[in-house]
């Protein structure tokens, strides 16, 4: 069927096409309010529906178009008023769309589709179309959809079950629930004749009843092998930014030329000239960099999107009331940032949907609305993208959380903690206060994931919560992945990197606030705080653990104060040099990860200086604080 | 058609001239790199230390902009260390491996000669014991005279070098 080589080109083109009218369509959708008819929003969703069946048609994938006439058919009566907006419509074309997009997937992996579920999808909606009141979610499809043929099949030849004494029961499964069955190798040894290459829809839906299930997920399962399709991925521009990258380029041209007359003849008056040239060469390049990087921008309503749907479908499963609120949409941040914050930002959505937000009784009986509040917001805060998920909920449970601390022995029975810090032990790996563990959340997997991706991205996360009134995760992440903002300091003869975002402040060491105690570990009396701190030289010299130091060699040195997961550490190094941004290049594409270390990166005068990685580091050094054996063989 | 193809067909090499072979002298033995993996060969310059690592490991260099690992191969190989001296050089491999191709340079005493070696001529390597371990060894091939012990870079530098992780870490 995608044999031919120029197809992929086509398919790729449709699918981006189709994708994008498919999220119209469900955005679209979610805006639509049942009894209303908002005549601009449908025409949006008319009109995507519209092109994807057009694209289908013209790109020669039948199946698709056929489906979405049907549901354009719906979207039709409905813009000429002919059938009201339900919210049971909604839902139904909602289901269209997720039909839609496994067909998209399919088409893309290149694999069958998913026929039962189509044709089930199709059936209901014909039935609605005939005047007929939906079903809903898990009914059956009429059986007269499966006995009376489609005009979307007739390319499928169908099976005479007569011929063959083996179907003796005829059933008729829903479509969600077959594709939930287990497993099962072959579709065609169980259809009535074997040398029958091309299965129906009839026997997919109605064969006999000890196979039935198994049929449908073998479909399944052959979507699922096939993988998808290595194809670049691409990205579309507003034409504005690809305008201020040329004019940008053509400023380093003249400047290029304005430098390269100097190639000739110099002499010392032009000096100033030159000094000129140069400065305005830094600042082209400065704008250049911006430009390219403008390119990977997308705005963050890409991932913000799809929460509208999930909180729509999740409250309405949990039975409560949820209203979501999205700020700041348009901030922008890098394509790869954007692709990979998608997982955590949707744990921490269902996390504050199913622990923070109350069901609508409990709201009642804490004196909150019945609704409760959902609220996503993005900004740029000083090279960063901050990010919020905050809920009006139920907010943290302090005394919860470290009862369960002290429980696992994470905490010590009286030992004095901040609650910044009770809070951030909801990161760490298996740790839940949920008493029931629901089918979202609960089993204390997922937040210290949550935390990891964060940390993959250079970014951290911090809590903030008050009990009874709710809590806000606030995400801070680097804009892009390629280049980071980094704080150059000496040690020894070697200058690292220390990503900015870690650090908290750096300051001059001063000896006599520096207390040794137990197997060498070294604290720093700042202000009112106890700081574990460590020479960078130890560490970076291949030591994992402290070394002793010398009060006497720590004069005239900088304390460097990073904050990661919470809490605050000092690393000692010999000085500050400059803050610049540095472009990232990972160690693992000529060698492999190295802990302790986020890549490297070449300085101006090309030499190669190493990024630290700020996470691991602290872990490596200071994890095992509380663990004196450990230290003991130090 | 390639030389692994060439070497399957039962070890006669169709085009006579299809393998070349760069070769280094390190302890006073000479070993030989397929020329088509060779990407350059560069004076020795200043390494920035990579901490937690082997101690052959050297460290990173800039190569044009990318970040290229550099591995002394005596030390790797456990012999005698030798001051660097002006014909110490590093040649600049490209090796494939499971996760797809790396750049890494390797310290040697000497760069020596190119030769064109009939693939026929490879014999399979004896168990001896010379500098480098014979698992990463290709075969023997006697050049004017000489012998020289051509290498299975991809697998030296994959399995013997890059992989390897650094052992007991000084506490």
């Amino acid at each position: 069927m995608f044999d031919d080589e120029g197809m992929d080109e086509i398919r790729q083109i449709f699918l981006e096409e189709s994708t994008e009218g498919l999220d119209v369509m469900e955005s679209g959708l979610l805006e639509l309010e049942p009894g209303t008819a908002d005549m601009e929003t449908i025409n949006n969703i008319f009109r995507a529906a519209h092109s994807i069946k057009g694209g289908g048609g013209t790109f020669g994938f039948v199946e698709v178009s056929d489906f979405t006439h049907w549901v354009e058919t719906v979207l039709d009566e409905m813009r000429s008023a002919e059938r009201d907006v339900t919210e049971d419509g909604i839902t139904l074309l909602l289901e269209s769309v997720d039909c839609l997009r496994g067909m998209m997937d399919s088409i893309n992996a290149q694999s069958d589709y998913d026929t039962p579920r189509i044709s089930a999808l199709q059936a209901r909606i014909v039935a609605v179309l005939n005047g007929e009141v939906d079903t809903g979610v898990v009914a059956a499809p009429p059986p007269e959809a499966v006995v009376t043929p489609e005009p979307t099949v007739e390319e499928q030849p169908s099976v005479e079950p007569a011929g063959n004494e083996e179907v003796e029961t005829v059933i008729v499964e829903p479509a969600a629930e077959l594709d939930k069955a287990p497993g099962a190798e072959s579709v065609v040894g169980t259809s009535a004749e074997p040398s029958q290459p091309e299965v129906s829809i009839e026997t997919d839906v109605a064969v006999e009843k000890a196979v039935s299930a198994p049929v449908a997920k073998a479909v399944e399962t052959g979507k699922a092998e096939k993988g998808g399709s290595e194809s670049g991925s691409s990205i579309r521009v507003n034409v504005d930014k690809v305008d201020s990258l040329l004019n940008l380029v053509g400023e380093l041209v003249i400047t290029q030329s304005m430098l390269g007359r100097f190639k000739k003849e110099f002499n010392v008056n032009d000096l100033s000239d030159l000094r000129d040239g140069l400065a305005q060469l830094e600042s082209n390049t400065r704008e250049l960099q911006e430009a390219a990087m403008q390119i990977r921008m997308l705005p963050i309503k890409v991932a913000f999107s799809r929460f509208t749907r999930l909180v729509r479908d999740l409250s309405r499963s949990m039975g409560k009331k949820v209203k979501l609120e999205l700020l700041g949409e348009q901030t922008e941040l890098d394509k790869t940032v954007l692709e990979k914050i998608g997982d955590p930002l949707v744990h921490l959505v269902r996390n504050s949907l199913d622990h923070g937000i109350e069901t609508v009784e409990k709201r009642l009986a804490a004196g909150k609305p019945s609704e409760g509040l959902l609220r996503l917001s993005a900004h740029h805060e000083a090279g960063n993208i901050v990010i919020e998920i905050s809920d009006d909920g139920a907010g943290l449970n302090r005394d919860k959380i470290l009862s369960k601390a002290i429980e696992r022995g994470l905490v010590g029975e009286d030992e004095q903690i901040t609650d910044e810090r009770i809070y951030m032990l909801i990161f760490q790996a298996g740790f839940s206060t949920a008493d029931q563990v629901s089918d979202l959340s609960g089993r204390g997997v997922g937040m210290d994931v949550v935390r990891r991706n964060i940390q993959d991205l250079g970014g951290r996360i911090d809590v903030h919560s008050e009990i009874g009134k709710g809590s806000t995760f606030t995400i801070r992440l680097p804009l892009t992945l390629a280049i980071l903002d980094g704080q150059l300091v000496r040690v020894g003869e070697e200058t690292y990197i220390v990503p900015l975002l870690s650090i908290v402040e750096s300051v001059f060491i001063n000896p006599e606030r520096v207390n040794v105690v137990a197997n060498n570990q070294m604290l720093y009396r700042l202000r009112d705080e106890f700081l574990p701190i460590t020479d960078l030289r130890a560490i970076c010299g291949g030591y994992y653990r402290n070394m002793s130091l010398d009060a006497d060699e720590l004069d005239d040195k900088l304390l460097v104060v990073i904050e990661t997961a919470g809490r605050r550490y000092g690393l000692v190094v010999d000085d500050l040099e400059d803050q610049q941004q540095v472009v990232i290049k990972a160690l693992e594409n000529n060698y492999r990860h190295v802990s302790g270390l986020a890549g490297a990166t070449i300085l101006g005068d090309g030499s190669v200086s190493l990024i630290l990685d700020i996470p691991s580091l602290a872990q490596r050094c200071f994890s095992d604080l509380d663990e004196p054996e450990q230290l003991a063989s130090a | 058609m390639n030389k692994e193809q060439a070497q399957l067909d039962g070890g006669i090499d169709l085009n006579p001239d299809a393998l070349q072979f760069l070769t280094f002298i390190l302890n006073g033995e000479e070993y030989g790199v397929d020329i088509l993996k060779v990407q350059g060969i560069q004076g020795w310059s200043k390494v920035t230390p990579i901490p937690n690592t082997p101690d052959f490991m050297l460290g990173v260099i800039n190569l044009r902009g990318a970040v290229v690992p550099i591995v002394d191969l005596r030390k790797r190989f456990q012999l005698d260390i030798v001051d660097y001296g002006p014909t110490t050089v590093v040649i600049v491999v490209k090796v494939t491996g499971d996760d797809g191709e790396r750049v890494v340079g390797m310290v040697v005493d000497a760069v020596s000669e190119v030769y064109n070696v009939n693939a026929r001529d490879i014999k399979p390597s004896p168990s001896f014991s010379g500098s480098i371990s014979t698992e990463y060894i290709r075969g023997l091939s006697m050049i004017e005279n000489k012998m020289v012990i051509l290498l299975e870079i991809d697998s030296l530098v994959n399995a013997g070098v890059l992989d390897m992780v650094p052992g007991e870490l000084v506490v």
